[in-house]
């Protein structure tokens, strides 16, 4: 199917200003390009989380699996184990990916699964009205926090490094451009890729004129030194001031999880009757 | 042997954690096997690695067993707490065969030391000196010890039969026990019965996190999967074991998952997904004894209630209870064929005494089981995931299907599978999926729903469900009353279970829990249980303890 509207007719409803209309915006012209170089869009897949982020499983016309809180990682895992031929993209938000379903973020950098993991940071839980997310600076007042959190926030991209992710990026929602990049190197990439996208959430955390100024492209970074990486990566603690960097911090090649597997003999039901009449007969 | 009116057998074999007592358990039960006994082999271990006691009893009948006698007839002990512990299982004529190295016993004993040192032979291969020796102790023939062990020990057979043979001469034979005209049949535990059935159901992948009593089928299918051709993943937990094949299924591929109590309360969320997003997944949940962590390695029936209410918000499930190795083959194909024709999720309802129970499983007698009909031909352009139909079922779609965008979500949605919050949407799509119930519930005629054994006009049934199968039937055989045994529990088979109980006038529900589950289930759809004989320690009925109590309630 060719030359399908990319925008469903959902009515979309997120708010004037919200950092997800650029990212939106961004993966559509991603999708757009990729047709045009004569991909299918019909093996490309968009899982999402629940929260603001995951509308974007509405508004974008494609196939997707709009899932449950947390759970993006391992439901792409699992469409993509099943269908290597698929590009599977998940769209999470930090507190859907970051503290619901940490644990699949780690795993799924562990084991190098095939798959792009865009999360749309917005450091705030939006949809459920403003409490302070994994990646909310130190002393946000939320609505669960109402005199500051006393946590320090997690810096994604150290999180990533350590877990052993193979492409790691930070872009940001006022800088579509390098985003339509990261997002077409992520694709590219054999492996498991991740960006965290400094994202402004216009009602609960508008942080436009925090990151503007502080936010630079990095030039001359090595992203093939794991080191230089990590040193990059701890520059800006997601609390501090400090210049931020954006672009690609680290990638790298390696062996993809369940690479060729499900390619491997696939027996008919003749076959695997005759391997179950084999265990039979081992049996007695 | 004596006494039951036909030819019977119990060889009780005990040692400590660690001294392969169910790799023991499982050649005796061979050695039995192709004497031509119907066979069952229960495991009892405790939840460690080294070091406590375990047992195996290995029950030979010439008509099929599927439960154990409080009382043996061979005692092979590898450690004192196998004389101490089991004293109650003895008969007068008891054949006890102990190692004299390590047991102080009466009966006939054995230095496994002294023929080990005598062969070479490593420490693990003092069992075969003990089977040598009961094989002896029980008359049997060399060339059958020989043969038995030539076609189920893979490495060093020769070292193997050399140490037997020193054991088998020492011994006399004092309990000769008499062959059975049966044949040889397949040894499966009811885990490895539910793998081959998922296998014939066309699995594809299979995604568990260790449980007991579940994590066998993981060894199983891993162990199987290059023959199977499936792909087998061990994930981080059950949160994404279950989300994972939900990711499977959306791609047209048949996932099944496997876990117990502990692990399928991380899956409900996931389940309820499943509900919603209607994407085929079938659950292996096998029962141990709760609540929370309970006894990891002992047996219940305290989920029924839990499976069928699991997850937020209503929607069609399917769940099946098999009672035998038979039953779990046949029931996994049909549950991952219902699963996928439905677009429902599906459970097979076990517990660790048939999960881990070893069967003598005669797979003749399977019947073929229906495929059911896929609708994936009847799709709507352009594609509604989420087609409203009279039979409730959306024609199917993956991803990557051409020509089709394929929109699963976990809101409620439209047809299309956009998320709405419109009440005559919500309404639509809510009456789908019980409509979707309902062509589900009269599907299940095709089956049959609920087993009956016994005496089949007895005024006395006795109300069963899933591993306690074999001891209702045996029980019931001794004392002339009717077993009605469903065997799906969701959608209830109102309608065939009364029909099971038409004439009775006294029905006694008997399960492996405190509460008893079904006679509630039953209760609810107007069926009443007189009597309740429960079970909650965590290990299985005996015939004798059974039968002791039916008795005590009989009118």
């Amino acid at each position: 199917m060719t030359g399908r509207p990319l925008i469903t007719k959902a009515k979309n409803t997120w708010c004037p200003g919200c950092g997800n209309f650029t990212i939106q915006h961004t993966l559509k012209n991603v999708l757009a390009e990729m047709e045009q170089e004569g991909q299918s869009l019909d093996n490309v897949v968009l899982v999402s989380g629940i929260g603001c982020h995951a509308k974007i499983a509405d508004y974008l016309n494609i196939n997707s699996f709009y899932s449950i809180h947390g759970r993006t990682i391992p439901v792409a895992t699992g469409i993509k184990l099943a269908n290597p031929g698929l590009t599977v993209i998940c769209c999470a938000g930090d507190g859907d990916c970051y503290a619901e379903g940490l644990d699949h973020l780690l795993f799924a950098a562990k084991r190098n699964i095939d798959i792009t993991v865009i999360v749309h940071d917005n450091r705030v839980y939006g949809l459920t009205t403003g409490q302070y997310t994994p990646t909310s600076p130190r002393g946000f007042k939320g609505k669960s926090t109402p005199l500051g959190t006393e946590e320090t926030p997690l810096n994604p991209i150290e999180l990533m490094l350590a877990g052993g992710a193979t492409y790691v990026a930070r872009g940001y929602s006022k800088k579509m451009d390098l985003l339509r990049a990261q997002i077409r190197e992520s694709i590219a990439h054999k492996g498991f890729a991740f960006i965290d996208v400094l994202q402004i959430c216009a009602t609960f955390f508008p942080a436009a004129d925090y990151y503007s100024p502080r936010v630079y492209e990095m030039t001359g970074h090595d992203r093939t030194n794991f080191e230089a990486a990590c040193a990059k990566a701890r520059e800006w603690d997601y609390t501090s001031d400090a210049p931020i960097a954006l672009g690609t911090f680290y990638q790298k090649a390696s062996p993809v999880f369940g690479e060729g597997k499900m390619a491997a003999w696939k027996p008919g039901a003749v076959e695997r009757e005759r391997a179950v009449q084999d265990l039979l007969r081992k049996r007695t | 042997m004596r006494g039951y009116g036909m030819n019977e057998v119990s060889v009780l074999i005990g040692g400590k954690a660690g001294d392969g007592i169910n790799n023991a358990g499982a050649m005796v039960a061979q050695l039995l096997n192709h004497l031509g006994y119907r066979i069952y082999l229960y495991f009892d271990y405790p939840s460690l690695i080294r070091g406590g006691h375990n047992f195996a009893i290995v029950r030979g009948r010439e008509t099929v067993t599927g439960t154990c006698g409080t009382s043996v007839d061979f005692v092979l002990a590898l450690d004192q707490e196998t004389v101490e512990r089991h004293k109650g299982a003895w008969k007068p004529d008891t054949a006890m065969i102990f190692n004299q190295d390590q047991v102080k016993a009466k009966g006939q004993g054995i230095s496994l030391q002294e023929i080990l040192s005598a062969e070479k032979a490593p420490g693990i291969m003092g069992n075969s000196a003990v089977i040598g020796g009961f094989a002896k102790a029980a008359g049997l023939s060399w060339e059958a010890v020989e043969a038995v062990f030539s076609s189920h020990i893979p490495k060093g057979l020769d070292q193997n039969l050399r140490v037997a043979r020193r054991a088998y001469d020492m011994l006399a034979t004092v309990h000769p026990v008499a062959p059975c005209s049966n044949p040889p049949a397949p040894l499966l535990t009811g885990n490895e019965a539910v793998g081959i059935g998922l296998a014939r159901g066309g699995l594809e992948a299979y995604i568990s996190y260790p449980m007991t009593p579940s994590s066998s089928l993981l060894h199983f299918l891993a162990e199987e999967q290059e023959k199977l051709g499936l792909f087998v993943v061990h994930p981080e937990n059950e949160i994404a074991v279950i989300l994972m094949a939900l990711g499977f299924a959306g791609a047209g591929k048949r996932a099944a998952v496997g876990t117990s109590g502990g692990g399928f309360c991380l899956m409900t969320e996931g389940l309820s997904l499943a509900g919603m997003a209607e994407l085929p997944v079938v659950f292996l949940m096998s029962q141990r004894t709760g609540p929370s962590t309970g006894l990891p390695t002992y047996t219940g029936q305290s989920d029924l209630l839990f499976v069928l209410h699991a997850g937020q918000g209503e929607f069609p499930r399917l769940i099946v209870a098999p009672g035998t190795t038979e039953e779990a083959v046949y029931w996994s194909e049909a549950a991952m064929h219902l699963a996928w024709e439905f677009q429902v999720p599906a459970f097979i309802l076990s517990d660790k005494t048939l999960s881990e129970g070893t069967y003598s499983t005669d797979l003749s007698a399977v019947p073929e089981v229906p495929k059911g009909t896929s609708l994936s031909g009847d799709r709507t352009v352009p594609y509604l995931r989420y087609a409203d139909t009279p039979s409730g079922i959306s024609p199917p779609a993956f991803f990557g299907t051409g020509g089709a965008v394929v929109k699963v979500n976990s809101y409620a949605h439209d047809e299309a599978g956009i998320t709405t919050e419109e009440a005559e949407m919500v309404d639509l799509m809510t009456r789908k999926r019980l409509r979707k119930a309902e062509t589900l519930a009269q599907a299940m005629s095709r089956y049959q729903q609920v087993n009956i054994s016994g005496n089949l006009t007895a005024p006395v049934a006795l109300l069963c469900w899933g591993s306690t199968a074999g001891v209702c039937r045996e029980v019931a055989g001794n004392l002339g009353l009717r077993v009605v045994r469903p065997v799906i529990l969701s959608p209830f088979p109102v309608e065939s279970l009364k029909k099971a109980l038409e004439g009775t006038a006294t029905v006694i529900a008997v399960e492996e829990n405190a509460t008893a589950q079904l006679a509630t289930l039953a209760g609810e759809h107007g069926i009443t249980c007189h009597e309740k004989i429960l079970r909650y320690d965590g290990r299985p009925f005996t015939p004798e303890s059974l039968g002791e109590k039916i008795r005590a309630v009989l009118p």
